[in-house]
């Protein structure tokens, strides 16, 4: 393998605390070591750019069975980014759900190179795997919706978390996932029946439990098993103006699984969409400054934000009973809403967020008060639920309003009226500085996700760079933003595992990228005796033996072994 | 005035958004000829497909396409002010998303004329195809305002998500007239095929020829002596007023004349 040495770059590794010094980085065999002999190196000359490592993008549906019903749902989305094929790259088509070559290529022309699919349902885990197979250029993997399983709903009930933890271990190896991911806990199940949970002490259906108990149980099923990232937590009455006393509920639900060692045992996703304080949509306002006030205290939860920026795009989610409050928001328009027999729901709907209209305005400023209120930015991920608050080439934008007070006026000016009362941003004036955006982007997200070799550039990671053309020294990003924004969303170079794949803004190479998945060993492996199997037969529209995702589904797969502690 | 030919007969679809107004503005003879197009998956200039000469001493039109045009494709697309005329049939998307100016085709035109639309002027001397007027598959959003003329028929789906503006047809229209819309006018001087109006929310469909089949799910309403078509037209009746549609809770309106509608009698004793 050829060896590269980035010569004279500002570096930024948050997680090396190294902040904007120049040196160089020395990549051989796909990893990054001390020194290359310069003599048979390729050189990089990188002075006055800004070198980081490749992006960690911790929530964005890429693909699944949601993310391939959207792309049928939506033509008029591709008809207006059609992608035409070069001698290089595949043909596809964009917008708001890019297809899946079209996902690979923008995610590393904007230096990002692991990404994560934060929902599959377990029954559609091949479909997902078929369609992370022809992502390239990025590392992924995918998270299975555990939350509304019924062996895990079942075993909860009865008290019995390590025969829950080695059904959840089993299901993790069956899907080829990577961590817990749970929507709605209960609300799904419910949504089978027509009904939704509205609370965390509600009872679900047929199942003596609450989404507390789900909650819980799950974050210490997660311990238990040692898994790298915590409980993926999207929370109930997403999405309900009022819910952030819902969002604050579950985070005080899991401290009694907190151990105060600093180690997070929850992760709260797209926290926007959960932020909404007033009685109902005409007294909408922020609930940020609670929510922010709650983790500058506590430190055992972690989120990302789920920004919106304004686009015409198209919301997807497991949460199928959200899906249809929004619905009847919107009035005629298409969409599409499901069970997923015993583990899930869906729903799909094209959604536009405007800046006139007061609801979105008020979205778009939540999301940026959360990313500035709070203090630490190791708990904050910056996502944009792809493609929910928008899609996520549109990340750079978001950079730009948070290092920058200057362009979150000038798009605060252009919104609406009663939002711009309502926004607590005038009264912000906190600008984030480079270091702080490669932390939400990178080094947090790989720090959460519980990736060793990812996210930063020190010895032994892996060589996944971008380089960036700003100078930190000559320029000044927060007064003069658009440069900046422009660099971020076009790297100068992508180096994935060595290999430099974007190369002046322009893709030069293709190559697959891996599917990471845990195997999780307990002490006793899960018994699959004929009880399973009959329980299989009479609710799963699949066989036993045809459910789990085997090896030859996944074209590159990284298989991560866990011991667990069960 | 910048006058086009095609050079030869066209066996694929040609898309040639840069016939357009707006584009041709500032612009030099030269410099309009290189213009990009393409021919099935070839990338070619507008000079490879086309003959085109200027006569500066016309200013209006500022266009104007002489021949067969049936398989070129997105002609005034997007444009905001100028005229286009084309003495000749004109292919899809002719004046997709219009936001001013005027298309007139002395022929005629295929589907998805005037989709999308904001405003401006289509006139069409022929007859139009299917989804004039109407958005492409998928989109939501359909005219917003402006004028579109046909003075032959036109064809099934026309109309279809109509959110403004007026569409006036001579001739009869085809199945599905106004699907979804929700306001404007839809304008047919004679016959329309089964089925106008579905789950249409507002606006007014004005018929003066027979109606082919009304759905079952649009309820009598009154009967008036007059409608107003826009600002200039008002038409004569008296009209079978109709409401509906009632599956999606819809306030839409269907007048049919009722001199060339006695099979809709029957509805007269539910007044």
């Amino acid at each position: 393998m050829t060896e590269i040495l980035i010569k004279n770059g500002f570096v930024i590794d948050p997680l090396n605390k190294i902040d904007c010094q120049k040196m160089d980085i020395a990549i051989k065999d796909g990893r990054i070591v001390e020194k290359v002999n310069e003599r048979d190196a390729k050189i990089i000359d990188a002075s006055g750019l800004t070198v980081m490592a490749g992006g960690v993008d911790l929530h964005s549906h890429i693909a699944g069975s949601e993310v391939n019903l959207g792309r049928m749902l939506r033509p008029d989305d591709h008809v207006k980014d059609a992608v035409r094929k070069t001698t290089l790259t595949r043909s596809g088509t964009g917008y708001s759900i890019p297809s899946t070559y079209v996902t690979g290529y923008r995610y590393s022309k904007m230096g990002y190179t692991t990404v994560m699919n934060p929902s599959m349902a377990a029954m559609k885990a091949k479909h997902a795997h078929e369609e992370l197979n022809d992502i390239p250029l990025i590392d992924k993997a995918a998270f299975t919706l555990l939350g509304d399983w019924w062996f895990a709903l079942e075993t909860i009930a009865k008290g019995d978390l390590e025969e829950c933890a080695r059904h959840i271990a089993w299901m993790i190896r069956a899907t080829r996932s990577y961590a817990i991911k749970i929507v709605n806990p209960g609300g799904l199940e419910s949504w089978g029946f027509g009904r939704n949970v509205h609370s965390l002490d509600d009872e679900v259906p047929n199942f003596a439990l609450t989404p507390r108990d789900i909650v819980t149980g799950l974050a210490k099923v997660n311990t238990m098993l040692n898994m790298p990232h915590t409980i993926h937590l999207h929370t109930n009455n997403l999405g309900v103006p009022g819910n952030y006393k819902t969002t604050i509920e579950t985070m005080q639900a899991l401290e009694s699984v907190y151990k105060g060692d600093n180690k997070p045992v929850g992760h709260i996703t797209h926290i926007q969409f959960g932020s909404f304080a007033g009685d109902n949509w005409a007294h909408f306002k922020s609930g940020a400054a609670e929510i922010a006030n709650y983790l500058n205290s506590h430190n055992h939860m972690t989120i990302d934000i789920g920004q919106v920026t304004f686009a015409d795009t198209t919301t997807m989610t497991a949460d199928g009973p959200f899906e249809f409050s929004l619905y009847e928001l919107g009035g005629h328009n298409k969409w599409v809403n499901s069970d997923v027999e015993t583990e899930s729901s869906g729903g799909i709907i094209p959604f536009h967020f405007k800046k006139k209209n007061a609801v979105n305005a008020i979205q778009w400023s939540i999301g940026l008060e959360l990313s500035l209120l709070i203090k630490d930015p190791w708990k904050v991920a910056m996502t944009t639920d792809h493609p929910n608050g928008g899609p996520f080439y549109h990340y750079p934008r978001v950079f730009a309003w948070l290092y920058s007070r200057k362009a979150r006026e000038a798009t605060l000016k252009k919104c609406n009226k009663k939002a711009q009362r309502k926004s607590l941003l005038p009264t912000i004036d906190r600008e984030y500085t480079l270091y702080e955006i490669a932390i939400i982007t990178r080094a947090g997200n790989a720090k959460t996700l519980g990736l060793k070799n990812k996210g930063h550039l020190g010895i032994g990671a892996e060589a996944d760079v971008a380089i960036y053309n700003i100078n930190p020294e000559t320029t000044d990003i927060a007064q003069d933003y658009k440069p900046a924004r422009k660099a971020f969303s076009n790297a100068t170079y992508t180096i994935k595992d060595g290999e430099i794949v974007v190369k002046d803004k322009e893709l030069v190479a293709i190559r697959p990228g891996r599917t990471m998945w845990l195997d999780v060993q307990t002490k006793e492996p899960l018994r699959i005796d004929e009880e399973l199997k009959r329980k299989f037969k009479q609710y799963w529209t699949i066989e036993f033996d045809n459910y789990p995702v085997t090896d030859h589904y996944i074209k590159v797969p990284e298989k991560i072994t866990i011991q667990a502690s069960v | 005035m910048i006058t086009i030919t095609p050079k030869r007969i066209f066996d694929v679809p040609i898309q040639a958004t840069c016939i357009n107004a707006d584009v041709f503005t500032g612009k030099t003879l030269e410099e309009i000829k290189k213009l990009p197009i393409t021919e099935g998956k070839e990338n070619l200039i507008l000079d490879e497909a086309f003959n085109i000469s200027e006569d500066t001493a016309v200013e209006t039109p500022n266009i104007t396409l002489i021949g067969d045009f049936s398989k070129v494709k997105r002609i005034g697309q997007g444009m905001k002010t100028g005229e286009i005329i084309i003495n000749g049939n004109v292919g899809m998307h002719t004046g997709e998303k219009l936001a001013g100016g005027k298309i007139i085709v002395n022929g005629n035109s295929d589907g998805w004329t005037g989709s999308e639309m904001k405003k401006g002027i289509i006139e069409i001397h022929g007859d139009a195809g299917d989804y004039t007027a109407s958005p492409f598959r998928g989109t939501c959003t359909g005219m917003k305002g402006g004028l579109i003329t046909v003075d032959g028929n036109v064809g099934s789906n026309v109309g279809c998500y109509l959110q403004g503006g007026t569409i006036k047809i001579k001739g009869s229209a085809g199945r599905f007239l106004g699907h979804r819309m929700t306001d404007g006018t839809i304008y047919v001087e004679k016959d329309c095929a089964s089925r106008a109006g579905p789950f249409m929310t507002g606006g007014k469909i004005i018929i003066t020829g027979a109606v082919e089949l009304l759905m079952p799910t649009f309820t009598i309403d009154s009967i008036k002596p007059k409608v107003k078509v826009d600002a200039n037209l008002t038409v004569q009746g008296p009209f079978y007023v109709f409401l509906g549609d009632i599956a999606e809770r819809g306030t839409g309106k269907i007048f049919a004349l009722k001199a060339t509608n006695p099979a809709l009698v029957s509805y007269e004793k539910y007044l």
